[in-house]
């Protein structure tokens, strides 16, 4: 059986899990988007049309329908960590992967994306990578955490 | 300064372990509530005055009264863990060190108001908070508070977690209850209010975390008890975000009415790095800035306090680049339904960017103001409607910052 088909038995067949199910299929692959063909066969599903699937994957900003990194490194932009010098941790990123907001790094290991507030102000600034939230950085250390990343592969 | 009731046992608990929070005086509530009838249930947290922790400040026994009061009998309680406002982080907290309580009072709101069923919404991006509340369910399941007859008291309850996709939209009640439904997050025109038709257009009872943690504790101590702490218009305690530039960042819990200087100077340590203080932003991103000589006003719900974020921000802040933010915020997440927000957030951030290069002329000030002025009046939901809030009150109390950025050019008659 496909990764999808067994996500899609893990919870009732009823269309109200269809965020639930977007969000589990991407984790459970090595690139984190949704592509066509599994849009179709989720619409299939659910007996929904794919533009109803298409519409919700490209609503919620931590669902994707474009190839992106095994790894996202999303870097805060909102005031609290912009008062504690989230602009720095941008650049060190940038300079570190290799790539501006939005890109892939030729390997394929990371997309960076700026993300709004992380809910994390109290350890601003703060940056997420896939579902691990970084606190209190600084360029030295964002640096040295994508470093770990990189040679974890 | 502090008072301790929903933080009381962090720290001292294993937010993982049902036991620890039942030695310490978990489910006890509960426990008492299904030897109560629900309209004494309700009648002590309208005493208590208990209202809204997620910043609407609407009193909690009129949506449990409202529930009861509808014939359709398939009802949910849902709680709003979606915070994702900048500045607060208060409810990761109560999810994370201590997330019985919340479920407690959702229990009890469940036996209340006969609903059967209960969804705990959780921002996507809160991975922690989604395991330890995953774990909490699990052991309130083993031990019997959810699931069928509870308590041997006859009534079924259970719930289940959601997680949010990255939407600031979907902490708007009609966005999340919509998200809830598997679809985009956009409002709802009202009424009908939730109350009536909410989650698959069933009644629903919605509320933050906070309010939930907060009932428990209201029937432990009495309504009456509970209302002797804080203000005439506001009761209880209200737990704080202190973010920015302040020496202690943190969540902090204070009964209301402590002021909000105190709190930076007490609980925040002041300014950090020993810097001089600019402004003071209230409730998150949609909340009044205001200068250092009107921050001494209480944490209420007549003073814009929200879901109780505090941002501080230090003298090397410049106010058009804060006010730009936000506004990208805004655009950003703007769920693009109603035009005076999707419209209206463009606007701005277009029109900010004019004056943070200067090019900006007076008429472009006065397109703002209006643009505000509709926003504020006609957006469908809360977002649109506080979201030009920000550059409303800077305008009152930085104007003169804010015009001296303008181009120093003559403004055309009939632009």
């Amino acid at each position: 059986m496909s990764v999808l088909q067994n996500i899609l038995k893990q919870n009732p067949k009823s269309e109200d899990y269809l965020i639930e199910t977007l969000l589990s299929l991407q984790d459970a692959k090595d690139e984190p988007c949704i592509s066509e063909e599994e849009i179709a066969d989720i619409a299939e599903y659910y007996g929904i049309s794919p533009t109803r699937v298409s519409s919700v994957a490209s609503f919620y900003t931590l669902l994707s329908l474009r190839p992106r990194g095994k790894h996202v490194v999303q870097v805060c932009r909102d005031v609290p960590c912009y008062l504690n010098g989230s602009e720095n941790i941008l650049e060190a990123v940038k300079e570190a992967l290799g790539c501006d907001i939005g890109e892939t790094t030729a390997d394929g290991l990371f997309t960076l994306e700026e993300t709004s507030c992380l809910g994390n102000c109290d350890g601003s600034p703060s940056v997420r990578i896939g579902k691990k939230t970084y606190e209190n950085l600084d360029s030295q250390k964002v640096k040295e955490i994508i470093s770990g990343y990189r040679e974890a592969k | 300064m502090e008072k301790r009731i929903l933080t009381a046992r962090f720290g001292k608990i294993d937010p993982l372990s049902i036991d620890d929070y039942i030695k310490n005086g978990g489910y006890e509530a509960l426990e008492a509530a299904v030897k109560m009838e629900s309209d004494t249930i309700i009648d002590e947290i309208e005493t208590a005055k208990l209202r809204g922790r997620g910043g609407a400040a609407f009193p909690t026994f009129i949506k449990l009264k409202a529930l009861v009061g509808e014939k359709e009998k398939t009802r949910y309680i849902v709680c709003n863990a979606d915070e994702g406002e900048p500045g607060n982080f208060k409810d990761r907290h109560l999810m994370e060190n201590d997330p019985h309580q919340m479920i407690e009072g959702m229990i009890i709101s469940a036996y209340t108001t006969k609903a059967k069923k209960g969804y705990i919404y959780i921002r996507g991006e809160y991975d922690h908070s989604i395991a330890v509340v995953r774990e909490a369910l699990a052991q309130a399941r083993e031990k019997g508070y959810l699931g069928k007859n509870i308590l041997g008291a006859g009534f079924d309850f259970d719930i289940e977690i959601r997680s949010g996709a990255g939407a600031y939209v979907c902490g708007e009640e009609f966005a999340l209850i919509e998200s809830i439904e598997g679809k985009s997050g956009r409002s709802r025109p009202k009424p009908p209010f939730p109350t009536t038709a909410g989650v698959f257009m069933k009644p629903t009872m919605l509320n933050n975390v906070e309010t939930f943690a907060n009932i428990p504790h209201i029937l432990e101590m009495g309504g009456k008890a509970y209302a002797k702490i804080g203000t005439e218009s506001s009761k209880g305690t209200k737990l704080i975000s202190l973010s920015g530039n302040i020496a202690n960042r943190g969540v902090f819990e204070v009964p209301f009415g402590v002021s909000v200087k105190d709190a930076i100077a007490k609980l925040g340590r002041g300014v950090a790095d020993g810097r001089k203080l600019k402004m003071v932003q209230l409730s998150g991103a949609s909340g009044p800035i205001l200068p250092p000589e009107k921050i001494d006003v209480p944490i209420d719900f007549d003073h814009d306090i929200g879901a109780g974020a505090i941002i501080v921000m230090d003298e090397r802040t410049d106010v058009v680049d804060i006010l730009l933010r936000h506004a990208e915020f805004f655009e950003h997440e703007s769920c693009g339904k109603c035009t005076p927000c999707r419209e209206g957030n463009l606007h701005l951030v277009r029109l900010l960017r004019k004056v943070q290069a200067g090019s900006a002329t007076a008429d472009d000030l006065r397109v703002m103001e209006n643009l505000a002025d509709v926003m504020i009046n006609v957006s469908l939901c809360g977002l649109g409607q506080s979201a030009p809030i920000p550059l409303a009150t800077a305008l009152d109390g930085f104007g003169d910052q804010i015009r001296d950025r303008l181009a120093q050019t003559e403004t055309k008659e009939n632009a």
